[in-house]
């Protein structure tokens, strides 16, 4: 196939697949500003004939969507920088610090890595009620506060920071949490970034935990409350796509602004480490 | 699926889900709670804070109640409570609103993790459940020293549901039923001037109409998701649904089969669509276009198509009794009552809260303002009610009401009898293997109960 | 500060949280799956029995199991070689040397991934919807009749598998093109030399290279597809006719609908063991082909 061919070929299909992939969230924008009952009339429309504010108003008005986008947020936020704290120290120690039995925890800790977690929901439900976590951010915070799979992460990047460069610290006589924090920390600095991301990412769009968790109204995140709304509200469309426009605005700005990051986090975690 | 009570969809008013208009009292509003919580739209609520002024000092402490109410009551009690609050000084209400879908959820959890209301406005098919939990406290003794809640004022069957093992565990708040909705207009067409009595005069009947409305159009509307059209059929029958003191499925005998061959029929000749509720976003709507005729409802949508029909066709439809398999049928017993945990703490004061409730006047204001009906006979004697030519249907149906078994796993049973009558409907089982097929699992799914049943008999 | 304290010190609060909140609840539901806890059990902890392998008996015996796991199933065969044959053949176009605009096209197909879940199901259940929706228009112009996708128990699946592939078809990409630019030119150079045409050199040199990644890639979707939930929680509520109801959403209404913790929890191991079994072959296979 020659190259003028090819050059069409490749980049048209790359069109079509933009489209498929973009499309559906262009459309969600574009109804979230129609009129209600707009979008239920033949033929379907694409764009408003009469783009207004009145979802988002009524959004943010009568069904409260600010307080579900603060929960969202306060939650996220809680889980990214407990999370980050507890996984960069024991990654770090996974890699440079000796311990007994240190190689073991490390695979046993991986192995676990096969257990899906839904496994775990209902006896956690019963301890979490036992502590008095049900019905709180706390009850949606501290479980996730530690994965394994953040702290693989952390390690695999550590492996590289050189060993001399610990030593000749520790020679210098400084204990182990300054190195850590003046040392280690910004050398960890780019995977630091991919794990926020990540763990912002996947605590703001968690669905399953929160469902069960936070049985107050009030205390529920964006995605929990849209699938509510959602079931309820089945004829008003331009409504669900206002909240949905809510709930997926912030992660996709986060991404755009720091794709690179997350992109070079997914290669370190996947390819071979 | 929603649970017993109106699915929420039905409604689909945006104030079904409001968080905000929960455990907000107002007291603290007047302490200064913050422009915030104002600015949030709290209408009505805050209108009254003037009125709060007034709640004297009587009382040492304020007593707080925290009330949950399913569906959108909620906002409907709101205008309610200043009445309330003035008659009783030191007892203030807190509301929080559930939606009907996630209702019988939040409640199993909130026992689970000890965080269940003081009050709430139980649908009555669950309170063998809650009474099997010992979450429901027990009203006789309120109920005798009562001058407000008189049980013989209300219909017998709908009270019926509030009695387990020979205690009384809610109080009927409003009361839901099936029956017939229909577009009169469309049957005359047909050639009929009333509505059917008997299952064969309605068979006819759907006949009638779907050979004069045609192709794309249907007799009637089943969705095949729902429940309660069927359960409303199938408890006309004289057979109970259970056998065994509620220990083993009845399902496989002559009256549930019956039941079974006259829907699956429905949809063998083409009178009813097969479809689910959530294929039809709009019901009103295709009511008044004459998608369907027939359609056996509740009665929020009394108010419901009188607000969404054109008004051209605020006549062309009415309401009448579900016809029985010999003659006017009985259908299902429905409601919600007002019930008290176990773990309230001022129980005392919830009983004043639902015995203001049960008032006749606060109820027939209550329907007013939501259209739910009243299972008290004096409310009903009012004359906007007795005026009504569409709750006619209803207070007629109220006195053939029968419950449904009072066991606790009734919800996933009905649930299981739904799931099988669709995948009838669907061709996938025989109308003789399904309902043996479905007593097998109920038979299962009731093991635990005849064990404890067995063992306390032991005991 | 001694430094293997400093070093347990480090570990410890992250180990603590993993033990506590998840390895021990999985000992628990293991322990929970060989009794009967149920709501009698919730209310009082006398009704509790223990019942040996019977919930696991039971659920072997209950239809809807089998259905739900017939369910996760076809949608894990279905949807995994779609979904990795997507990213792949996106992968290699966003590859080749032909590509314009190669950063916006990536960002493009990726933006899908980070959306969150439900909101993105809201709009597809509605862009299907049979009378209003956008796609069946769509068929209706190139008249083709209109396809009941939710409604219809036989295409409820396959439109649940559609969304899911959309949904995730980024990620995979994203890790084919790493494996993609890790391959030498040189061995394609190697190949074209030969006479190789374009076919013959994917067959020959990318995919033997990809070897690895295509594993780690089939294995962590597959992991992945297996815990079907929240699609059909969101669009089709199980339904219809219990077609989309997957083993994950089964135990959610065992465990947290019906108040079942016995039977559910049994559930999630007849769940986890495909899942570790066929990953445990997996890895195995692609190791022996490593060492090969």
């Amino acid at each position: 196939m020659n190259r003028r061919a090819a050059v069409l070929v490749v980049n048209g299909l790359l069109v079509g697949l933009a489209v498929i992939a973009l499309f559906p969230l262009l459309w969600m924008v574009s109804v979230s500003f129609m009129p209600t009952g707009a979008a239920s009339t033949l033929p379907p429309p694409l764009l408003p004939a009469a783009p207004t504010l009145a979802n988002y108003r009524e959004l943010f008005g009568r069904v409260g969507m600010g307080r579900y986008l603060l929960n969202s947020l306060v939650i996220s936020t809680a889980i990214t920088l407990g999370s980050l704290a507890l996984n960069l120290m024991a990654g770090y120690a996974f890699s440079k610090l000796q311990f007994v039995g240190r190689e073991r925890l490390f695979k046993a800790l991986i192995g676990a890595l096969v257990i899906p977690s839904q496994v775990a929901m209902m006896p956690l439900f019963l301890l979490l009620k036992n502590l008095g976590l049900i019905n709180t951010y706390g009850g949606v915070i501290v479980p996730a506060l530690a994965g394994i799979f953040g702290i693989y992460l952390v390690r695999q990047y550590a492996q590289s920071i050189p060993d001399e460069l610990l030593e000749a610290a520790r020679v210098d006589g400084a204990g182990e949490l300054l190195i850590f924090t003046r040392i280690v920390l910004p050398l960890l600095k780019p995977i630091v970034i991919t794990l926020a991301i990540f763990t912002f990412l996947g605590s703001w769009n968690d669905f399953m935990w929160p469902l069960i968790v936070l049985t107050d109204q009030g205390l529920q995140t964006l995605p929990v409350a849209l699938a509510s709304l959602s079931r309820e509200h089945v004829q008003d469309n331009e409504l669900m796509m206002a909240g949905s426009v809510v709930t997926v605005l912030p992660v996709l700005a986060l991404f755009l602004a720091l794709q690179r990051h997350y992109i070079d986090g997914l290669l370190l975690g996947s390819v071979k480490g | 699926m929603a649970g017993w009570k109106r699915p929420l969809r039905v409604r689909a008013r945006l104030e079904d889900s409001k968080p905000l208009s929960g455990l907000i009292d107002r007291r603290r509003l007047l302490a200064g709670a913050g422009a915030a919580w104002v600015a949030a739209g709290l209408g009505a609520r805050i209108a009254q804070a003037d009125d709060a002024t007034v709640a004297g000092t009587k009382s040492a402490r304020p007593v707080q109640l925290r009330c949950w109410f399913m569906g959108h009551e909620a906002e409907f009690v709101a205008p309610l409570l200043p009445e309330f609050e003035r008659r009783n000084p030191g007892i203030t209400v807190a509301i929080q609103q559930v939606p009907w879908t996630a209702a019988h959820e939040k409640l199993l959890t909130a026992f689970a993790a000890d965080g269940l209301p003081d009050l709430c406005n139980l649908g009555n098919t669950w309170i063998p459940e809650f009474a099997a939990l010992n979450a429901l406290e027990p009203l006789d003794a309120y109920i005798a020293a009562s001058q407000v809640v008189a049980p013989l004022d209300y219909f017998p069957g709908i009270w019926d549901t509030n009695r387990m093992d020979g205690a009384v565990l809610g109080i009927p708040w409003y009361v839901d039923t099936r029956l017939l909705f229909y577009r009169r207009d469309l049957l005359a067409q047909a050639g009929f001037d009333h509505p059917p009595s008997t299952w064969n005069e309605w068979a006819r009947m759907l006949a009638a109409v779907k050979t004069n409305a045609g192709p794309g159009r249907y007799a009637t509307l089943l969705p095949l998701n729902e429940f309660p059209p069927l359960l409303a059929l199938a408890l006309q029958q004289a057979e109970p649904l259970l056998r065994d003191g509620g220990r083993r499925g009845n399902f496989s005998n002559d009256g549930f089969r019956r039941t079974l061959s006259f829907y699956v029929e429905m949809f063998r000749r083409g009178w009813a669509p097969m479809l689910t509720y959530s294929q039809i976003p709009n019901p009103w709507a295709e009511f008044g276009r004459g998608f369907f005729t027939f359609y056996i409802s509740g009665p929020w949508n009394i108010e419901e198509f009188q607000h969404r029909l054109p008004a051209e066709l605020s006549h062309a439809w009415t309401t009448a009794p579900l016809p029985g398999p010999d003659g006017p049928g009985a259908s299902s017993a429905g409601g919600t009552s007002l019930v008290i945990f176990r773990f309230a703490r001022h129980k005392d004061a919830v009983w004043r809260l639902i015995e203001y409730l049960s008032e006749p006047a606060t109820q027939i204001r209550f329907h007013q303002l939501t259209g739910d009906l009243p299972p008290r006979r004096s409310a009903w004697r009012d004359p906007q009610l007795s005026a009504n030519e569409y709750a006619k249907a209803f207070r007629e149906q109220l006195e053939r009401v029968k419950p449904t078994p009072k066991v606790p796993e009734w919800e996933n049973i009905v649930n299981q009898m739904q799931e099988m009558a669709a995948q009838v409907v669907a061709g996938r089982f025989s109308v003789d293997a399904g309902t043996q097929e479905l007593d097998r699992r109920v038979d299962a799914t009731l093991e635990k109960r005849r064990w404890m049943l067995d063992r306390r008999h032991t005991v | 500060m001694n430094a293997r304290l400093a070093a347990w010190g480090f570990v410890i609060p992250a180990v603590a949280i993993i033990a506590v909140f998840f390895l021990l609840p999985v000992m628990g539901a293991l322990a929970l799956s060989f009794t009967d806890f149920d709501l009698y059990a919730l209310a009082d902890l006398r009704n509790l029995r223990f019942v040996g392998l019977h919930n696991y008996e039971r659920l072997l015996e209950t239809a809807l199991f089998w259905q739900a796991l017939g369910n996760t199933l076809y949608f894990v065969a279905v949807g995994v070689p779609l979904s990795i044959g997507m990213s792949l053949g996106a992968a290699l176009l966003l590859n080749s040397s032909v590509t314009r605009a190669t950063a916006f096209f990536r960002t493009a197909l990726f933006a899908p991934v980070v959306t969150t879940l439900v909101a993105v199901a809201v709009i597809w259940r509605y862009l299907f919807h049979t009378r209003y929706g956008l796609v069946n228009y769509a068929l209706g112009m190139a008249h083709v009749a209109p396809v009941d996708w939710l409604g219809n128990p036989h295409w409820a699946m396959p439109t649940i598998i559609l969304f899911a592939v959309w949904k995730n078809f980024g990620y995979n990409m994203v890790i084919f093109m790493a494996g993609l630019q890790a391959i030498p030119r040189e061995l394609y150079e190697a190949a074209r030399i030969d006479g190789a045409s374009g076919w013959r050199q994917f067959l020959h040199v990318t995919v033997p290279m990809l070897g690895p990644t295509l594993s780690l890639v089939a294995i962590l979707t597959m992991a992945g597809y297996f815990q079907l939930f929240a699609e059909p929680y969101v669009m089709t509520e199980g339904g219809p006719l219990q077609s989309t109801l997957s083993v994950l959403y089964f135990m959610f209404n065992e465990g947290f609908k019906w108040w079942n913790l016995g039977a559910a929890s049994a559930v999630a191991f007849l769940l986890f063991a495909p899942i570790f079994l066929v990953t445990a072959v997996l890895l195995r296979l692609a190791r022996s082909r490593e060492v090969a």
